[in-house]
């Protein structure tokens, strides 16, 4: 079994389509499920599954079979997601993203009752106009609660540097809300 | 900003913007978009592979013109 995967790890290293094809349809819901986390959008998490997977072909002469292909794989995903925060963050900001938000923060689990449906929106207003880096780590470590080693892993950067990335995130957050006239 | 603050952040972050609920699968089959994208990958190298050819194959051209311009009748009679 351990030999088999082996093989459609060299298999595909060596550019063949179909070891490709299996390994995608191994972990395309694994790929798929961590781009949801980051966008938080159904319709770019499909988008960049494919786009990740396209770039992992393409990479395929750089693989290292001995690296494992799921983090290899996380990796290429998270910088795709990147890129896509980077080039939506503008609109997602002004029209997308506080459409999506507001419906979504509308009716919270958990809510603080002091904190008004007004100021969550507000808070995911400004959280949308956070540097695409500082939000993409924000998101994963603070939102999704995933271990800092993972993001760290996933991001190709230190815990160490993910923690400053989270506090600065932060920071930012509140600075921003400060100037609305909300005080955290 | 000190701990008890970053934590005060964490927690109105948490309820702004709750988790996802990641659906288990995409709604469909990706991979005929993979084999498109590979396909159209594919393509797109093999056009940038003969602009650069052809691009090369006309700058030596232009060149030896150039340097040479009694070569031009030639070049003309081979045409």
């Amino acid at each position: 079994m351990q030999n088999g995967a082996s093989d459609v790890l060299n298999q595909f290293r060596q550019g063949d389509v179909g070891a490709f094809e299996m390994l995608f349809r191994q972990h395309q819901r694994a790929v798929y499920g961590w781009i949801q986390r980051i966008t938080r959008d159904q319709a770019a998490a499909e988008e960049l599954t494919v786009e990740t997977f396209w770039r992992i072909h393409r990479a395929h002469a750089r693989f290292d079979p001995a690296q494992g292909f799921e983090g290899w794989a996380r990796r290429i995903a998270t910088r795709a997601a990147l890129d896509w925060l980077r080039m939506t963050r503008a609109r997602h900001v002004e029209s997308e993203l506080s459409a999506e938000l507001c419906a979504e923060v509308a009716a919270p689990s958990a809510a603080d009752p002091a904190v008004t449906a007004e100021i969550r929106s507000k808070i995911a207003q400004a959280f949308g106009r956070l540097p695409a880096k500082l939000r993409i780590a924000a998101t994963l470590a603070v939102i999704e609660e995933q271990p800092h080693k993972e993001v760290a892993a996933a991001l190709g950067i230190s815990v160490a540097a993910v923690k400053l990335r989270v506090f600065r995130a932060l920071r930012k957050l509140r600075t921003d809300l400060e100037k609305q006239g909300i005080t955290p | 900003m000190n701990t008890h603050d970053e934590e005060r952040m964490k927690k109105l972050l948490r309820q702004s913007l709750p988790p996802v609920e990641v659906e288990a699968e995409p709604g469909r089959d990706l991979w005929p978009d993979v084999l498109r994208r590979l396909d159209a990958g594919a393509d797109a190298q093999a056009i940038s592979g003969w602009a650069w050819f052809d691009g090369a194959l006309l700058a030596g051209l232009v060149g030896l013109v150039a340097i040479f311009p009694s070569a031009i009748p030639v070049f003309l009679y081979y045409l």
